[in-house]
């Protein structure tokens, strides 16, 4: 196993460099003084004042975010109701089916979604006349349609875990069905659901194919404003706006972290 | 186990309902749509295509327009761009095996507390911003980049090599972006592996690496396929690796439909490609639920 | 809702006046393609403790799930307390069920899980608090009352699954596996615990488990199941001592068989011939069977005489040589591989410390029983 020991650490501190590096020099360059986002030239903190003053991405930012939290809302309350059809309602005549649309999303090339997403609103428009234009409507529409195939999924695997007993015990104790689901089902897949509803708001904030497509005048996502402007080359402020974000996600790791630190310790042996 | 069937007969009703009818008119229809477009001409109109039925003296008319297709078949763009999509994704995913395997072994046999700190560092990117990965990669790659500038300093090279705008760059994009998609896979499948069949190995007399070949690697194939596979699919219809990384000449299908679309407003066309790209991903993806349904 | 105690004595099924507390008619579950119970007609009496026995895959528990409204059968009647439950879903049937991973709500206390049925029940605040109070006094788990059910040991999740399934005074308690997920010392204890409880509350008990101790131990009667039907109903003793088929005689302990054929029937003796034995058997007791019918006698490994010396007589003596000895302390497990090729298994209580004659490896033995010692079976 000798030989096996410097190899497997080694390759996995590769990996982790690789995966990190990028992400560390978008920080370190944003407190960077020169506009050559490669070369440091002094400490600075001039370009997040710059993206501050930058009415055009804080819309855009805005935008993604309602965006987001709309679309992951609406998912994480269609993508339970599949996961729960799936696991908890024994068999139907169109359950192939449905499993079939709501994996088919997770496989699917965003080209090929956003396409054939404008195409089916350009042809509704002309045929009813709804949705008239596209913008934000049309964005929140797809978003949800992905986003709830992501909760679809990440609740299933909850579900298919519990023990089937629990929500028996609860009916073989006097409840309803519907009491059921309240009381023991949803507390149970809680954790679930909140994993569900955060992947289902990154997706939507990452998302640029989709929205390329769907979008309309006046509705432009971050991503897409990013896009247009790293398509020109580096530029600083997009470095200042990625640490922000970078910043956004650290702070939610270390609450979650911190939260799961705690639990242990309730726990008795 | 079916308890909620016994839920009143229009609740139960309108949870399969609801969704349903969304999943179908959003996400079925938009693919009839797609199809419905490939098979008609593109005309100088709003929408820019023709229809494909219509009513003719009083007769309902289907004119199905096989062109589109035969256009793809015709014009060799298609067909290489076709091919380089299956290249370029086919070496993404060898190179993403061969740095995710060893890491997923090494996080599988690490001790509980380090195997959570790291797994955790595995995922925690895929929190950040996908496109702002790709594009610090310019920074890293371009002309007078990191790397370039550093091994200007080492004295290694005179000149910048050029790696921007090339196929490398595609690949480089493609891997770190997908890696911890086939890290995960691997991970789940190899940290189940109990340690005494490797013991038992040893115990009869294999090495370490015939242990690896005969025990190890063929136990661990459905989490190489699936963690393949989730490379796989998504680099075939990638579009912002190739755009942002790659070169004029860097072809994959998915940036083909992308400028069709935006730039040359073909729809029929776009459309024709989408369901060509659609038809390459029958396989891997059969492969994906083959491998799921293993694990 | 007080019910009275079933008396030690009082075997109500052994008399035709009774009127059983649960009738199961003709029932029959199909999935898919799968019979999982065929056909089960059963009888349980008020205040019972019935256990039904089986391997894997043999109903019981099916059968269990039925009674509780999981599973609806594909055909026949259920009745408890004189109730059809056809049409009666499970949150309004007079059962409770205690589960077999016990099924406790992970994100609630000890306290709220017992309460949880009744307040299903719209009791009244303080009467929950005063019923779950007694009821978590019975099971001793009054201090753990505010812990949640990942703190608590096996032992301790199994008495709030008790209590929390005999909170509502079910008229029936449905108990899958109880005592599966205990160790054996925890299960020992824990089976006389059960057993008193349920003779203080006087509730009807029915049991599901695989293990054939633990039925034993419980049991008022025993219902062995084999392939979706119910093979034989009685008393532990009764299915034990006379088992009336192969299955059930190899199923609960463990048994010597002979596969034989009848050559004298007579009203109160029979005299079968037998290949496997090699020797003529004679069993006191008449038995109905026609002559030259081919039958099976079983006969348990405790009830075997084994000696060095020929003994005398000519019927129920089979020779063979020791293959192998198992000393287990209390008792020592003999094979003997007789004449005829065949192995046969017994067992003798080792009473004195020591024995200078006793019989080792490769001794020739002689194997005799009593002519009421073993049974005859017909299928």
């Amino acid at each position: 196993m000798n030989r096996k020991s410097w190899f497997l650490p080694g390759v996995t501190i590769f990996g982790f460099v690789f995966l990190y590096a990028p992400i560390i020099s978008l920080v370190v360059f944003s407190f960077n003084k020169s506009k050559l986002v490669t070369v440091w030239g002094g400490f600075s903190t001039k370009w997040y004042g710059e993206l501050l003053n930058d009415p055009q991405i804080l819309g855009a930012a805005w935008i993604s975010l309602k965006i987001a939290f709309i679309s992951a809302t609406i998912a994480l309350i269609f993508g339970t109701m599949v996961a729960l059809v799936l696991t908890r309602f024994g068999k139907f005549r169109s359950k192939n089916l449905l499993n079939g649309m709501i994996t088919a999303p997770l496989v699917m090339p965003e080209v090929i979604t956003g396409l054939s997403l404008l195409l089916l609103f350009v042809s509704m428009e002309a045929a009813f006349g709804w949705p008239a234009g596209r913008g934000m409507l049309t964005i929140i529409i797809a978003h949800t349609t992905f986003g709830m195939a992501y909760v679809a999924v990440v609740v299933q695997a909850r579900l298919s875990d519990m023990d089937d007993s629990l929500e028996e015990a609860a009916l073989d104790l006097g409840a309803k069905p519907v009491r059921v689901f309240f009381d023991i089902t949803l507390p149970v897949i809680a954790p679930a659901l909140v994993s569900g509803w955060l992947l289902a708001v990154t997706l939507s904030l990452d998302d640029l194919v989709i929205a390329s497509f769907v979008s309309g005048p006046g509705a432009s996502t971050l991503p897409m404003v990013i896009f247009s402007k790293v398509r020109l080359g580096v530029s600083p402020d997009i470095n200042a706006l990625a640490t922000i974000m970078i910043g956004i996600v650290g702070l939610g790791v270390a609450i979650a972290a911190f939260s799961l630190l705690r639990k242990p310790k309730t726990k008795l042996k | 186990m079916n308890w909620f069937a016994k839920l009143g007969l229009n609740g139960r009703w309108l949870v399969i309902a609801i969704p349903s009818l969304w999943l179908l008119i959003f996400f079925l229809a938009p693919f009839l749509v797609v199809l419905k477009i490939a098979f008609s001409e593109a005309a100088i109109a709003r929408p820019p295509y023709t229809p494909l039925i219509t009513w003719e003296e009083g007769r309902l008319l289907l004119t199905l327009n096989f062109g589109n297709f035969q256009y793809l078949w015709e014009d060799s763009l298609y067909l290489l761009s076709y091919l380089s999509s299956i290249k370029i994704a086919f070496f993404s995913t060898v190179f993403a095996l061969l740095i995710g395997y060893p890491m997923a072994y090494y996080i599988a046999r690490s001790d509980e507390k380090i195997r959570n700190i790291l797994l955790m560092l595995v995922i925690l990117p895929f929190w950040t911003s996908f496109l702002l990965r790709v594009y610090a990669w310019i920074g890293f790659l371009k002309g007078n980049g990191l790397i370039n500038n550093f091994l200007i300093w080492l004295g290694i090279i005179d000149t910048p090599i050029i790696m921007m705008q090339t196929d490398f760059a595609v690949y480089v994009g493609i891997v770190y972006t997908y890696l911890p998609f086939m890290i995960l896979p691997l991970y789940a499948n190899l940290v189940k592996l109990d340690e005494a069949l490797l013991e038992a190995s040893a115990d009869l007399g294999a090495k370490p690496m015939t242990t690896f070949f005969t025990v190890t690697l063929p136990l661990s194939m459905p989490g190489i396929i699936a963690g393949s596979m989730l490379v796989f699919i998504p680099a075939i219809g990638e579009y912002v690796i190739p755009a942002l990384l790659g070169g004029p000449d860097t072809l994959m299908i998915g940036k083909v439909l992308w400028s069709e679309f935006f730039s040359n407003r073909d729809w029929p066309v776009a459309s024709a490609v989408a369901m060509a790209m659609l038809i390459l991903l029958v396989v891997p993806v059969m492969l994906l639920r083959k491998a799921e349904v293993r694990t | 809702m007080a019910q009275e105690p079933l008396a030690a004595d009082a075997k109500p099924w052994r008399s035709s006046e009774e009127t059983p507390f649960i009738k199961l008619r003709n029932i029959t579950k199909v999935f898919g393609d799968f019979t999982a119970v065929d056909d089960v007609s059963l009888d349980i009496y008020k205040s019972e403790l019935f256990c039904l026995l089986g391997g894997s895959g043999s109903g019981k528990s099916t059968l269990l799930r039925m009674l509780a409204g999981f599973e609806l059968p594909t055909s026949g009647t259920i009745e408890i307390d004189g109730q059809d439950m056809a049409g009666v879903p499970a949150y309004a049937r007079p059962t409770n069920m205690m589960f077999q991973s016990y099924a406790l709500f992970p994100h609630m206390t000890v306290e709220k899980n017992v309460a949880y049925g009744l307040l299903r029940d719209g009791v009244s605040k303080t009467e929950v608090k005063n019923q779950v109070g007694d009821m978590l006094a019975l099971v001793q788990m009054s201090e753990l009352a505010k812990r949640k059910p990942h703190q608590l040991s096996g032992g301790q999740k199994q008495r709030v699954a008790l209590a929390r399934s005999l909170i509502k005074r079910p008229k029936v308690l449905l108990l899958d596996e109880p005592l599966g997920a205990l160790d054996k010392k925890l299960r020992e204890e824990t089976q006389f615990e059960l057993v008193n409880i349920q003779e203080s509350l006087g509730i009807t008990f029915i049991v599901v488990t695989h293990d054939q101790e633990e039925a034993m131990t419980l049991a008022c009667r025993i219902g062995v199941m084999d392939q979706g039907r119910i093979v034989q109903i009685g008393e532990p003793e009764e299915v034990y001592e006379y088992p009336n088929s192969r299955f059930v005689a190899d199923f609960i302990g463990s048994v010597n068989m002979f596969e034989g054929r009848v050559i004298e029937d007579d009203d109160d003796f029979v005299r079968i011939q037998s290949e496997d034995a090699g020797c003529e058997i004679y069993v006191s007791h008449g038995v109905s069977c026609s002559p030259n019918q081919t039958l099976w006698f079983a006969i348990r490994p405790e009830k075997l005489e084994i000696t060095k010396k020929k003994p005398k007589g000519s019927t129920n003596i089979i020779s063979g040589i020791v293959e192998d000895i198992a000393y287990l302390g209390n008792l020592s497990t003999y094979r003997v591989r007789l004449d005829s090729g065949k192995i046969m298994r017994l067992t003798r209580t080792n009473r004195a410390r020591s024995d200078e004659d006793k019989i080792t490896w490769e001794d020739k033995v002689y194997i005799t029983w009593d002519d009421k010692a073993g049974v005859v079976l017909t299928s």
